[in-house]
């Protein structure tokens, strides 16, 4: 029952991000590279509905482009993650106890002793700065995440009869891996992508923050909060706006993903934290 | 318990080595010799020469993965690129920050969270614990590093009860020394305890519904005592595995709110050793890293069987 109000506020928030971030493609109400110092730290209202920062930009434009980069950012970051996570739980939990798991498993929990932040640094070190870094940190960073849940899930499933009656029909471990596992432990797999969406959004902030994410001029709400902590005392609006926006961002995920998972499966909920 | 933790320690010391050698690799492929870049482009090649052997570049991959390895393990961390001073002096100044904070922001989330969870799970489907669920909702959401910047516009720029960051040393005093790291320790530790309190709750709810709280509660135990006396404790497996968890995230998440405050810490030390390409402070400051990270899954193994003593025999 409680389900419901979740959904929807989620649904519209992340809706409504979304919206905001492609609409950014064909559309924003200033340039956001033209620099106008005439206009610098206009108060919101009038042309400028959010007001501009200390180099003349439009917030507005600024908040929409920088949606972007995190959405982007977070998104191909799920897909690594996804991508080699979910094959490798799979794998693992097909030849449950054998050296596979076993190598997948401790591949795993060395990831885990790397934290996002770290390999980005790495990354940092080796190649430079720039938005592909943040990319590639988070993604790796959620590999272990999927491998892990799909290998639980799919775990459970291994000891059900119908695949053993799967198995007694001839079918290899491969093929039921991916014809009667993965349709089952799909929901499970959306309402984790939801939540490392969020959690891509929160480390795409950080990242571009300290400077190891996107790389001027391309907007980003991360670089926003560092070029504003220098104005914090005369324009505090310039701080507060992206944090905000990354705030309502990731709510709006958490909110969707707590929703999905009543919607989709109500066994999950009890084990919701 | 002895074998458990036998057991423990190998796995312990197999990631450490498996994560070096990942750490000595990654380090490895980067092109470039910091020997040239240090001395500039006029540099004669006996110059870098010299200067390679100095700081111990030159020999095989393998003599000096064991030589950086053999050094880590003596407390020998090489000598700075670019601060031309031993890493293990430079590490150690900066730890002197990084880590009270860190120590400092997860017994304060700690300190926080379990109360709350334990209060908002014993009120459970109430207006108070819907309360307490909405704010962690929000908690879970906001970046921690923006939160420091909120805490320092409210706390130094308006009310301005303390300066807006910077460290006055150790050498100050205990009392200065805590009072900078105040602000930051908690703008790392609300949104940790938002997540710290879920779980918390809902691990106690969890064990609400076994059999031996209702056994419990029929030998005539009221519900807050059945609920301190037996739910804590077998609540406590999953809140310690998110405390192993935030460990790490705290440690990340100083380095990055070192920024906000001006902090002397490792933070403020690795971003600029990646500016300067300082890699031989990345290269031990990333190992540093992840053997604290490493260390305390360690640790929060051995906590488990201390909590739950079916795991031993596993």
């Amino acid at each position: 029952m409680s389900a419901r109000p979740n959904l929807i506020a989620g649904g519209v928030i992340s809706g409504a991000v979304l919206t905001l971030a492609a609409l950014s493609l064909v559309w924003v109400p200033h340039d956001v590279t033209a620099l106008n110092i005439a206009e610098r730290l206009r108060p919101p209202g009038g042309p400028y509905l959010l007001g501009t920062d200390q180099l003349g930009r439009d917030m507005l434009a600024m908040l929409m482009v920088g949606a972007r980069s995190s959405i982007a950012v977070a998104l191909v970051a799920v897909g690594i993650g996804m991508g080699a996570g979910v094959p490798l739980g799979l794998m693992a939990a097909a030849t449950r106890g054998g050296w596979l798991d076993e190598i997948v498993m401790r591949m795993n929990d060395l990831i885990f002793a790397f934290p996002a932040l770290v390999i980005a640094i790495l990354i940092t070190a080796i190649l430079g700065p720039s938005a592909l870094n943040a990319i590639l940190a988070i993604g790796i960073f959620n590999i272990p995440v999927f491998a892990r849940v799909t290998r639980g899930a799919a775990l459970g499933l291994w000891t059900l009869d119908y695949i053993r009656a799967a198995e007694l029909a001839g079918k290899g471990r491969a093929r039921i891996s991916t014809e009667h596992v993965l349709p089952n432990i799909a929901n499970l797999l959306i309402v984790q992508a939801t939540i490392q969406f969020s959690l891509g959004i929160l480390a795409e902030a950080g990242l571009s923050y300290v400077g190891l994410g996107a790389q001027p001029p391309t907007p980003s709400w991360g670089r926003m909060l560092a070029e504003a902590q220098t104005m914090i005392y005369t324009a505090p609006r310039l701080a507060i706006l992206p944090g905000l926006a990354i705030v309502l961002t990731v709510l709006g995920l958490n909110l969707l993903g707590d929703g999905l998972r009543d919607a989709l499966d109500p066994r999950l909920r009890r084990a919701a934290r | 318990m002895l074998r458990y933790a036998l057991t423990r320690l190998l796995s312990l010391s197999l990631s450490l080595i498996a994560a070096s050698v990942a750490i000595f690799a990654a380090i490895e492929v980067i092109p470039g010799d910091p020997a040239a870049y240090m001395l500039g482009l006029n540099a004669a090649p006996e110059t870098v020469a010299v200067l390679r052997d100095e700081l111990g570049l030159s020999g095989s991959v393998w003599a000096r993965y064991l030589d950086w390895i053999s050094g880590l393990a003596t407390g020998d961390f090489g000598i700075s690129y670019t601060y031309r001073v031993p890493v293990a002096e430079l590490v150690a100044q900066r730890l002197a920050v990084s880590l009270p904070l860190a120590a400092y922001a997860l017994a304060l989330s700690t300190a926080i969270a379990l109360p709350v969870g334990l209060w908002a799970a014993a009120r459970r489907g109430r207006g108070a614990d819907l309360g307490i669920m909405a704010a962690t909702q929000l908690g879970i959401a906001v970046p921690n590093f923006w939160f420091a910047m909120l805490l320092v516009l409210v706390f130094a720029v308006k009310l301005r009860w303390v300066s807006a960051g910077g460290f006055p040393g150790w050498e100050a005093g205990l009392g200065p020394g805590l009072k900078a790291l105040t602000l930051p320790a908690v703008a790392l530790a609300l949104p940790q305890a938002a997540i710290l309190a879920r779980v918390m709750r809902s691990a106690l709810i969890e064990t609400l519904g076994q059999d031996y709280i209702r056994s419990a509660r029929a030998k005539g135990l009221s519900r807050a005592q059945a609920l301190r006396r037996h739910a804590f404790r077998n609540a406590l497996i999953p809140v310690l595995t998110i405390l192993g968890l935030q460990f790490s995230f705290l440690l990340a998440g100083a380095i990055i709110i070192e920024n906000v405050f001006f902090l002397p810490g490792l933070g403020r030390l690795i971003f600029q050793a990646i500016t300067q390409r300082d890699l031989i402070v990345v290269e031990s400051v990333v190992m540093l890293l992840v053997f604290a990270v490493i260390l305390v899954t360690f640790l929060v193994d051995l906590a488990y069987a201390a909590v739950d003593p079916r795991l031993k025999r596993r």
